[in-house]
């Protein structure tokens, strides 16, 4: 009998963390990535990664109160047994980050520093001055880098995942391998393993400009989809609220930045050009602090976001009439900011030429993280109440321990689990934990969490489920010639296309993603409206109708960039459709989704998650019920004050 | 006055050149199409946005492969990821000098009409295709220094060892190395070696060097100093560094590279009549 493997799929932490955990469970993995792994987009997470930890606990904090924010900041849309199971979890991997070496800020006394972070009111985020995803990522690397020295990890770098090889048996579908290309032989070839892990990452680039890495287009999981795997979530689009401007994408600046006291201010009058330190205190209009008093500027995203909107676009109210607001951390010590944020602020410094520490910060939102993402399922754990509770009151006696296996099961087969068998999803490429809008600093959390706590799942599939008696080495190679054939098809049709020199407008994929990127910014981000979003379904078609006959100026066949970005392309496009198609059916606003036309949350109708199928080249969408049993749901309004100098942001379908 | 007031009177705006708005800036790339394949040199002119960079400019360029001369050509080839100078991926050369193209503003490199801005991919590295190199033989290094924590397995063992905070500000300076080579490319003793057979015994660089230091001041980390030392020691480790110190300068994380390199020379002379002893 063949020998077992597993493909991973994306090198970011949550493809290092399963290929680390898979690796230590005796299996062999090939490890795939568009770029040396190292280099994923992990390395741009910059503020911090939650858990509970002892200082926050005898102040009153737990896991279930780390569960609960997490439910609460999602506004109810996550299935609730997995958020319990990552919080339970969140203390341990920050002991074993640290045992890995992490330099995670210290206090004078030699413990790990904290920092508050948006939508929880003690310090439960663990950090590495401003680059803790960089921090992270090297610490997994290196584990991972340690199994590769020792033959347990095979490194498979810039090959592009082309498609996943599905096969259809009594039992139903099981994904027994990938097809893939090298982007510098061009060579196309298939992988055969006994389980594929996707952790590929979101998709920003389906927006044009946003703060993800230029590899996040999100074609790997749209190839998924295309090929049958169910979609979960993916109008729950994340857009950062504080990001800097650029030419070629927006730079994040971290929601530490507030975390450490950063304040968000506007000028109280409209029309007002003074330079920001000759505007006096009482005629700077904190916006975030007056109207949300407990939290402040630590609002979760998507409220900031709306907030710094609607300052903006609705109100007039942007720093010189344009659409940016201050993030001011010239109050703090200069030397405090250089060790807490020093990583972001040289960003800062770097890309506008001014030093933060001494000016305010000029920033506007951006677009960040997908919540959506590959439809994944989970077996629960042993915590089953009969009724939900109300959310959890901080200070109060949590209702349960923390202790494994009350979230999910340990090591069932199913957890993290698309509908295809043996094709599973970590990291922000799943739809799970973050429902319908993510908490900042969990992030690195689910990550890692998917990696070590779903990859043992992995293991036990490979050895217990359908691969233990046909492993995936021994199944005939039709299967796999077809794939390949397809893909090699799709190579063909980009080379036949090429002639250097530009092509026109109409047929440059260049072109058509920029279109497409502006369109989905304009029609699918801060504020949807139906009349905008049917507009953007027309344009949808267009461009598709477009890249059809769209050409190439490069028929090279030895790394061709030009038909990486072409070819990506067209998965971005199913992406965007399934996206807008989501905005447009989910007629209510909750979390990151929010409808001019349907101001208020509609338990009702919409408290279940968007399953996209994709299906003879059409998207279709239905409802599904959640995991709701453990929380029940109140109204998310983080103590908001409705006064009338603050009207609610009645937005203006038009704004784009 | 307020304390935000009173903190900005400290401001020390970065200088900048004002550039010309509207102009166009010529960009001289050299050109490869593969491995073995001629180099030619070919010219672009583009008007960069505001706020644009070496990447938002070879973007424009690929939508619109022509040169200055009116040749149709392809889309140059490079390497980037991040876009914010965290993953090292867009290091090439230029102007003749060795960084990052994304943090490189056109604003500052080419502020009036006409100005050209050269792009050279880098040297000590083999060449894919243009810009874009293959940087294999650095990640090989940091296996051969061991550049990990030898943990005891993912189970949950407990916290790791408790430090100081001024230990774990020095260790995160070493350790925001993004693997970006600008310290090899500068560096006179490094060498292109295309052959991965020869490169234990070529000049192993800063970067490693730096790496096994970072570990070595690891509590658990430095249960492989020996090996490590081992390592470095040899034909290609330390007694090779040419103490030229260019490192030092191009490390856009301004790590000390140069103390690294001194600190890993003074633990290797150690080890070594450690070893002599021991016989």
């Amino acid at each position: 009998m063949a020998q077992h493997r597993v493909i991973v799929v994306g090198g970011g932490l949550a493809g290092l963390a399963a290929s680390a955990r898979i690796a230590e469970a005796g299996l062999p993995v090939d490890l795939f990535s568009v770029v040396p792994v190292k280099r994923s987009h992990s390395v741009c997470a910059q503020g911090g990664i939650n858990a509970c930890n002892e200082v926050a606990r005898q102040q009153g904090y737990s896991e279930y109160e780390h569960f609960d924010e997490t439910i609460y900041g999602g506004d109810f849309l996550a299935d609730q047994h997995p958020v319990l199971e990552m919080a339970n979890w969140a203390p341990r991997i920050i002991d074993l980050l640290d045992r890995m070496g992490v330099p995670f800020n210290r206090t004078s006394e030699g413990y790990r520093d904290l920092r508050l972070f948006g939508g929880s009111l003690f310090k439960r985020t663990h950090f590495s001055g401003a680059t803790t995803g960089q921090q992270l990522i090297y610490a997994l690397d290196e584990q991972v880098r340690r199994y590769e020295s020792e033959g347990q990890v095979t490194k498979h770098e810039f090959w592009e995942f082309l498609w996943p090889v599905i096969e259809d048996t009594a039992q139903g579908q099981r994904c027994v391998g990938i097809v893939a290309q090298d982007m510098r032989t061009m060579q196309v070839r298939a992988f055969r393993a006994d389980a594929v892990v996707m952790a590929t990452g979101g998709c920003g680039l389906v927006f044009g400009k946003s703060t993800n890495s230029i590899i996040c287009t999100g074609a790997a999981a749209a190839r998924c989809f295309r090929a049958g795997v169910w979609y979960a979530n993916p109008e729950m689009i994340q857009v950062h609220p504080t990001a800097i401007p650029g030419a070629d994408k927006l730079r994040l600046m971290s929601e530490s930045a507030r975390g450490e006291g950063g304040r968000v201010w506007v000028p109280r009058k409209k029309g007002d050009n003074r330079p920001p330190r000759d505007i006096p205190e009482g005629e700077r209009y904190y916006f975030l602090e007056e109207r949300f008093p407990a939290y402040g500027n630590i609002v979760p995203r998507d409220i900031a976001t709306r907030e710094i909107f609607g300052i903006c676009v609705n109100d007039g109210l942007g720093v010189n009439g344009e659409n940016q607001v201050y993030l001011d951390l010239t109050h703090k010590d200069p030397e405090y900011l250089t060790k807490k944020l020093g990583g972001i602020l040289e960003i800062y410094e770097k890309f506008v030429g001014v030093d933060p520490r001494f000016e305010p910060m000029k920033i506007f939102p951006a677009v960040h993280y997908s919540m959506g993402g590959l439809w994944t399922s989970f077996t629960k754990g042993s915590y089953n109440p009969e009724t939900p509770r109300t959310k959890h009151k901080s200070g109060t006696r949590p209702p349960i321990l923390a202790e494994v296996g009350q979230g999910m099961q340990l090591g069932a087969l199913n957890n993290a689990q698309t509908n295809i068998t043996g094709l599973y999803a970590f990291g922000e490429v799943s739809f799970a934990y973050h429902g319908a809008n993510r908490l900042g600093a969990n992030a690195l959390l689910s990550c890692i969490f998917d990696g070590l706590f779903c990859g043992v799942s992995v293991a036990n599939y490979v050895r217990d489920g359908a691969p233990a008696k046909a492993p995936a080495g021994d199944l005939a190679s039709a299967g796999y010639d077809r794939v390949v054939a397809q893909e090699q098809q799709k190579v063909k049709r980009w080379v036949d296309s090429a002639s250097a020199g530009a092509a026109e407008p109409r047929t440059n994929p260049y072109v058509i993603g920029k279109e497409l990127g502006d369109e989905m910014t304009a029609a699918c981000t801060v504020v949807r409206h139906q009349t905008r979003l049917a507009q953007c379904a027309g344009k949808l078609a267009e461009l598709r109708e477009r890249h059809d006959s769209a050409t190439l100026a490069d028929g090279a066949s030895w790394s061709n960039q030009a038909l990486g970005y072409a070819r990506a392309l067209s998965d971005m496009l199913v992406l965007a459709e399934a996206i807008a198609k989501g905005a447009t059916e989910r007629k209510e606003s909750r979390g990151a989704h929010y409808r001019t036309d349907f101001p208020e949350r509609d338990d009702a109708n919409f408290m279940k998650t968007t399953l996209a199928k994709h299906q003879g080249g059409t998207t279709s969408l239905e409802f599904i019920p959640i995991d709701a049993s453990l929380i029940l749901p109140t109204a998310r309004t983080y103590g908001k004050k409705d006064d009338k100098a603050t009207p609610k942001p009645a937005m203006a379908a038009s704004a784009s | 006055m307020s304390a935000t007031a009173s903190s900005s009177t400290h401001s020390r705006p970065v200088a900048r050149p004002e550039a010309k708005p509207g102009r166009t800036v010529r960009f001289r790339v050299k050109r490869c199409d593969g491995p073995g394949k001629p180099v030619r040199w070919e010219t672009f002119a583009v008007k960069p946005e505001p706020g644009a960079n070496i990447i938002s400019c070879l973007q424009q360029i690929a939508a619109s492969p022509v040169t200055v001369d009116g040749q149709k050509t392809t889309p140059v080839a490079w390497d980037s990821g991040c876009l914010e100078e965290v993953c090292g991926a867009c290091t090439m050369v230029i102007n003749g000098k060795t960084r990052q193209s994304c943090s490189c503003l056109i604003d500052e490199y080419a502020p009036n009409e006409g100005d050209e801005i050269t792009l050279e991919p880098m040297s000590k590295f083999p060449v894919v295709r243009d810009l874009w190199v293959d940087r294999a033989r650095l990640f090989d290094a940091l296996k051969r220094v061991k550049a990990w924590v030898p943990i005891d397995g993912t189970y949950s063992l407990g916290a790791g060892p408790r430090e100081s905070a001024e230990k774990s500000e020095s260790r995160y300076v070493m350790s925001t190395c993004m693997s970006c080579g600008c310290c090899l490319e500068a560096c006179p003793q490094y060498q292109l070696e295309e052959n991965p057979d020869k490169w234990p015994a070529s000049f192993i660089g800063a970067h490693a060097m730096n790496q096994a230091r970072l570990f070595n001041e690891h509590a658990t980390g430095a249960v492989l100093k020996g090996a490590r030392l081992d390592t470095l020691m040899g034909e290609g480790g330390v007694n090779d560094c040419g103490n030229a110190q260019n490192c030092v300068q191009v490390c856009p994380k301004h790590i000390p590279l140069t103390e690294s390199i001194a600190t890993i020379g003074r633990s290797v002379t150690i080890h070594a009549i450690a070893k002599w002893f021991r016989g």
